[in-house]
């Protein structure tokens, strides 16, 4: 990202981290069957804040996220999101997963469906807008991630690198407060992976809460103004970015930075 | 070094007709028939070009010859009419009684045209054919209105086939004008009402939190019961219609009746049952394994046995269902059961992924199995499904063994008037049910194919 002087001090001010609580992790664990997943999470993200989320596979940083919009239970503790705690109250559920937006590693556009139905079905359903303003928001997104033109292609016609970009606006489109990104650029090609990381960072600008698990360390030092790292189900270490990749505090995160780096 | 393998073209290759294998009629029977028993080049290789020769000439000497024999059954050989109005000698040899050689062996044609309105319509008297062929003609129309791609509002001409169209059949058909009584269409009344109103006001949160979770249950006990008081109300009128007996239904016009409404109404049981099976809900997951197993577990004789026979000693005295209902209820709910576990194999290929996606976009349960799952399960298993129609269709014969007269059983019931006994009897009407099937079953074979390469067009 080259970015002129300008623009890099008007994004900053865009860019900057707010109060506000969103989400609220206090002592959260998790299991899957036996295996303790995640132990005793604690978290707190506010409004506008850029979360890096790293660490080796296997470290829950995935469950993490998707503990965030309920894809996955929590056994104990407690996640607030925009101030509303999850529990077993569907009602609730849906409405937070409306407001927080999810992008997968693999995608998951809706095969049968269009690039742009998939970006009004939320919109249209959820939201219930009328068709014809959902069409145009659907659009003004499918223009900032910069494939207006495939809106009318269905996802296998795309490639990966627009099908991923299809899939953030597709989460745009409910103008969310918070976007979740799962490894959204490890089913990528080299070229694509820019692509995509050139829309998040964009996002990034304009003022986006976003909780990015990825090994892409370059977006990590350039975007976040937190990393955390990961591992068995623990968050080890957590710092500014620039703290993180040349001060790293604890032995696992050297170790996993050298591995890292020395590729 | 370099200019050993430098080379550059002088003369370019101009277009050349294709060799006479690959196109043009030779190129289909190159492709279609020989191209698989024209290898010699090896020993194995001549071996099996030989067999499949010797495949092939048997293959075409034993289809030709029975499809000779038909056309001469059906065509050359068969007597056309009765001009005489001989009736049974008519298809008589000369021993028989009648004027044809002692080898005469063809369709007496004339004896399925006499029996033409019984096997239409079955035993509906003349004066009220009109009826049925306002269904006829309706059913036609309509299907063939939706199948029409270019059809303004087809999807409104699908509603009212399948909610305006059945209920004006059933009252054309019946005659309506039943004698239903006051107290029951009292009480549908009222219960009603009571159903509405607590709906109503548990969903404005009158009776707290607990039973708001239930107002959408209340909502839906009172439409149904809404839709049930309209039938009762419908059929209790009179129309000015003579009534005609259930059991007078007969022939392609009963066979229809009970292969449609098999076919409409276990589609959407056996979805429900299929989302029931793969349910969180223990009791539901329960529940519908156990329907689903009970049904497929049995034979349909078995069922149809049961409706006609059990049932009936199981209902208080006095209470009494129609005997066709009875059966058709069994049929519908047998191929739900299959239904069920051809949607489930659907539902089983759908990737984790679209699931969640589905939901982290905020769509509800329902909301994502209707616009997500479900279009993407039933297309993947559209064969299963027309499979299940095609084997129900040909099930509805099984009728005629508890005495309910659809097209095979009209067939057998025909064959047994003494005016017409001759011994092409049988084989005529077996040609021409055969037929009836044929055309139907391979309609809905070529239309579902139709549909699938059209559905897999829009998706690529």
């Amino acid at each position: 990202m080259s970015a002129s002087p300008a623009k890099n001090t008007k994004t900053q001010s865009k860019m900057m981290v707010t109060d506000e609580v969103v989400i609220e992790i206090s002592n959260m664990n998790k299991w899957f069957g036996h295996f303790h997943v995640l132990r005793d999470i604690d978290l707190i993200v506010n409004k506008g804040e850029r979360i890096v989320i790293c660490g080796p596979s296997g470290s829950g940083k995935s469950t993490l996220i998707r503990c965030i919009n309920r894809l996955e239970e929590h056994q104990k503790g407690i996640i607030k999101v925009d101030g509303v705690e999850l529990n077993d109250d569907v009602k609730k559920i849906d409405k937070i997963r409306s407001e927080v937006g999810m992008v997968f590693q693999s995608f998951n556009l809706f095969p049968h469906l269009t690039a742009l139905e998939n970006c009004t079905l939320a919109p249209v359903w959820v939201r219930k807008l009328p068709k014809k303003d959902a069409d145009e928001i659907a659009m003004k997104y499918l223009e900032i991630v910069k494939i207006p033109e495939q809106a009318l292609k269905y996802p296998g016609q795309l490639s990966g690198g627009q099908q991923q970009r299809v899939a953030i606006a597709r989460a745009l489109c409910m103008e969310p407060k918070i976007m979740l990104f799962d490894e959204p650029t490890s089913a990528l090609d080299p070229e694509m992976i820019k692509e995509v990381l050139d829309t998040m960072i964009e996002l990034a600008e304009d003022g986006m809460t976003m909780i990015v698990v990825t090994h892409e360390m370059g977006f990590a030092s350039k975007v976040a103004n937190r990393v955390i790292f990961m591992d068995e189900g623990q968050i080890i270490e957590q710092n500014s970015p620039k703290e993180f990749f040349n001060n790293p505090k604890s032995d696992r995160t050297k170790l996993f930075l050298s591995q890292i780096i020395d590729h | 070094m370099e200019t050993k393998y430098s080379f550059v073209r002088k003369d370019l290759v101009s277009e050349q007709p294709p060799p006479l294998t690959q196109v043009g009629i030779t190129g289909w029977l190159w492709r279609n028939l020989f191209s698989s028993m024209s290898n010699f080049t090896t020993v194995t290789s001549s071996v099996q070009s030989i067999l499949m020769i010797i495949l092939t000439i048997w293959l075409l000497y034993f289809c030709g010859g029975q499809l000779i024999s038909i056309i001469d059954f059906a065509i050359i050989s068969a007597v056309w009419s009765d001009p005489d109005g001989l009736k049974r000698e008519v298809c008589a040899t000369v021993k028989q009684g009648g004027d044809l050689p002692a080898d005469w062996y063809g369709a007496c044609w004339p004896f399925i045209f006499a029996k033409k309105k019984f096997l239409i319509y079955g035993r509906i008297p003349n004066e009220e054919l009109w009826r049925a062929n306002l269904v006829y003609a309706g059913l036609f129309v309509g299907m063939g209105y939706i199948i029409w791609e270019k059809g303004q509002g087809r999807k409104w001409v699908g509603l009212g086939m399948l909610t305006l169209f059945p209920v004006i059949s059933l009252i054309l058909l019946t005659g309506a004008n039943f004698d239903i009584s006051f107290n029951l269409i009292l009480w549908t009344g009222i219960l009603l009402i009571v159903s509405y109103l607590v709906g109503y006001f548990s969903s404005r949160n009158y009776f707290g939190e607990i039973f708001e979770q239930f107002s959408i249950l209340f909502n839906f006990l009172a439409l149904i019961l809404f839709l049930f008081l309209a039938l009762l109300i419908l059929f209790s009128i009179d129309y000015g219609l003579a009534p005609i007996d259930t059991l007078d239904w007969g022939g392609l016009l009963l066979t229809l009746l009970i292969a449609i409404t098999g076919i409409v109404a276990s589609l959407p049981i056996g979805i429900v049952l299929a989302l029931g099976r793969r349910s969180n809900m223990p009791i539901a997951r329960v529940l519908c394994t156990m329907f689903i197993e009970f049904w497929r577990g049995i034979p349909l004789i078995t069922v149809l046995f049961a409706a006609s026979v059990l049932i009936p000693l199981f209902l208080p005295s006095g209470a009494n269902v129609d005997k066709l209902l009875r059966a058709v209820i069994g049929i519908i709910l047998f191929s739900s059961a299959y239904m069920a576990e051809v949607v489930r194999g659907g539902l089983q290929a759908i990737p984790r992924g679209q699931y969640e996606s589905a939901s982290a976009v905020g769509l509800s349960y329902s909301q994502s199995m209707r616009f997500i799952i479900l279009p993407q399960a039933l297309t993947h298993v559209l064969p299963g499904i027309v499979n299940t129609f095609i084997g129900l269709f040909k099930d509805t014969t099984l009728v005629s063994i508890i005495g309910i007269f659809e097209v095979m059983g009209i067939f057998r019931a025909a064959s047994q008037d003494a005016n017409w006994g001759s011994h092409v009897q049988h084989a005529t009407s077996y040609l021409v049910a055969a037929t009836a099937f044929f055309i139907f079953c391979f309609g809905m074979s070529r239309y579902s194919i139709y549909i699938e390469n059209k559905l897999s067009r829009d998706n690529k």
